[in-house]
């Protein structure tokens, strides 16, 4: 049991590490004249996962340190494009503000004519569209890279190294062990692209994700919208391309005949898997990812919300807090890579599914 | 803030970003690398099919040479059986041929021998008529007067010489 010595070295680093925080929390709280406020996990954790105008770095002497992105906003007085740190703490800017609460809390308001709040359409890019772009930028490069070795390098006389090498390896599993079974041999070719796309997409996301400080750190494959526009992808790569068989299958199943018509019951079920394939794998990326990061949000929020139960339970709390993330940063790092396959193997097969010519 | 209500923004966003990376990567990005390492993987199917062809024939040259190589020594060896029946034959017949060379100096020997004694013998008999004669024609000189006393010694002279 050797990794259980290194497990005792972490604790003991932790908690040395963590024993003048307490001090100082401890400190602070009995000098502060202001008491301090309840710590609102809540707050953090929904905060945290939740898209910004602009990129929270950190705090710094009581100061938000803040990346300022564009807002870009179609609103009743026409288009408006401007930096995010126009609206910080309250500001309004042309009318527009940020809604405090509501419905629109945290989006950019303005007022109707009937003096409600209104949203206006809105393609601000914001902090999880930034973290899009650079994932992008970053999959792009690194993918073309690794295509241009191929273009320089005669691939039949040689194999490559490296990270061109790791990157081949993992290609050729999603390629040969994902998409050649799940497709079929017939028109695998044709899916692959889309298929390698969306899941080095997702896993470079998901790494990215998994990173605490800036260039990482956004909740993009834990937010609704992008799973939702990635499985609408997979429904139309489905259903654009379904074939005949796959058609009568939905539309005119080998079934008894009182149970298609006159009332459509099987045609109903049909359909609804239609709607629910792709719904599930929006559903299964998002909940999986966001459950991932509320998860060591929730466990770093642990070491602030004992500070006032005393230094002891504090810090043995912060070193529990901190085995335990570090445990959980783990199985995210399984987690991103298995919810990537899950999303591909699954939309493989729904693929192979609609290009079967039947059983 | 609602967690399950997609915002219009990052959808818009979340499409326009994934198609610009869904068609650099699908123009330019993986199809070049799936294939050529389909490319490599079928060269380095065919390189082992070429190495098992060339295994086959290996082993099969193997056999033919091994089937060449018994061949020679089979061949060699009656060869050399021939040869040394050739020997022999050849030993054979040389003896015989000296053998009846042989014979035919010591008859001709022989024969050379018999002549020379003939003539020897001739020789000696005229040698013996010239003694004899000059013997009669001394006996003659001394008694010619009688006959039976002449025939008496030349018999006498004959016997005398030829005992």
């Amino acid at each position: 049991m050797r990794w259980l010595k290194y497990i005792a070295l972490l604790a003991a680093v932790v908690l040395s590490m963590s024993a003048p925080v307490v001090c100082f929390a401890d400190d602070d709280s009995s000098h502060a004249s202001v008491p301090e406020s309840e710590v609102d996990v809540a707050e953090i954790l929904l905060g945290h996962t939740a898209d910004g105008y602009g990129w929270h770095i950190t705090n710094w002497k009581g100061k938000h340190i803040t990346i300022p992105l564009p807002c870009i906003v179609y609103s009743s007085t026409g288009w408006h494009v401007f930096m995010s740190s126009k609206l910080e703490h309250g500001h309004h800017y042309e009318g527009l503000y940020i809604a405090e609460e509501g419905r629109y809390a945290d989006k950019i308001v303005e007022i109707g004519p009937d003096g409600q709040e209104k949203r206006p359409f809105d393609i601000s890019i914001t902090k999880n569209v930034a973290s899009l772009m650079i994932t992008a930028i970053l999959l792009i490069f690194i993918v073309l890279s690794v295509a241009r070795w191929y273009r320089k390098h005669d691939a039949t006389e040689e194999a490559p190294g490296g990270f061109t090498g790791l990157m081949e390896m993992m290609i050729m599993m999603v390629y040969d062990d994902i998409i050649k079974p799940s497709v079929g041999e017939k028109d695998y070719k044709k899916y692959a692209p889309y298929l390698l796309t969306a899941f080095f997409f997702i896993f470079l996301a998901n790494l990215l994700g998994l990173v605490p400080f800036f260039p990482g750190g956004a909740n993009v494959t834990g937010n609704i919208a992008v799973t939702m526009v990635l499985a609408l992808f997979t429904f139309f790569a489905i259903n654009l391309f379904g074939n005949k068989h796959y058609w009568k299958e939905i539309l005119w199943p080998d079934v008894p005949m009182f149970l298609k018509f006159p009332i459509p019951i099987m045609q109903t079920i049909e359909l609804f898997g239609v709607i629910s394939k792709p719904f599930s794998l929006m559903v299964r990326l998002f909940a999986n990812i966001m459950a991932g990061h509320m998860m060591v949000l929730g466990l770093v929020s642990v070491i602030f919300v004992t500070v006032k139960l005393g230094p002891v339970i504090n810090g043995s709390m912060t070193v529990i807090a901190m085995l335990f993330g570090l445990v959980i940063n783990a199985l995210e790092l399984l987690v991103a890579f298995i919810q990537a396959y899950v999303f591909t193997m699954l939309s493989a097969v729904f693929i192979g599914m609609s290009r079967s010519d039947g059983h | 803030m609602n967690l399950m209500l997609p915002d219009t923004g990052l959808l818009f966003w979340m499409t326009v970003i994934f198609l610009i990376v869904l068609f650099i990567l699908a123009k330019f990005g993986f199809p070049m690398i799936t294939g050529m390492v389909d490319k490599r993987n079928k060269r380095i199917n065919d390189s082992l099919e070429a190495a098992r062809i060339a295994e086959e024939a290996i082993a099969t040259l193997q056999q033919e040479q091994e089937r060449i190589i018994a061949e020679t020594r089979s061949e060699q060896s009656r060869l050399m059986q021939e040869a040394a029946a050739e020997r022999d034959r050849m030993i054979a017949q040389a003896q015989d041929q000296a053998r009846a060379e042989a014979q035919k100096i010591m008859d001709d020997a022989r024969v050379r021998i018999n002549e020379e004694k003939e003539a020897a013998m001739k020789e000696i008999r005229n040698e013996v008529a010239q003694i004899s004669l000059a013997i009669a024609e001394k006996v003659v000189r001394k008694d010619l007067s009688d006959d039976a006393a002449q025939k008496q010694l030349v018999d006498k002279l004959l016997e005398e010489i030829e005992g």
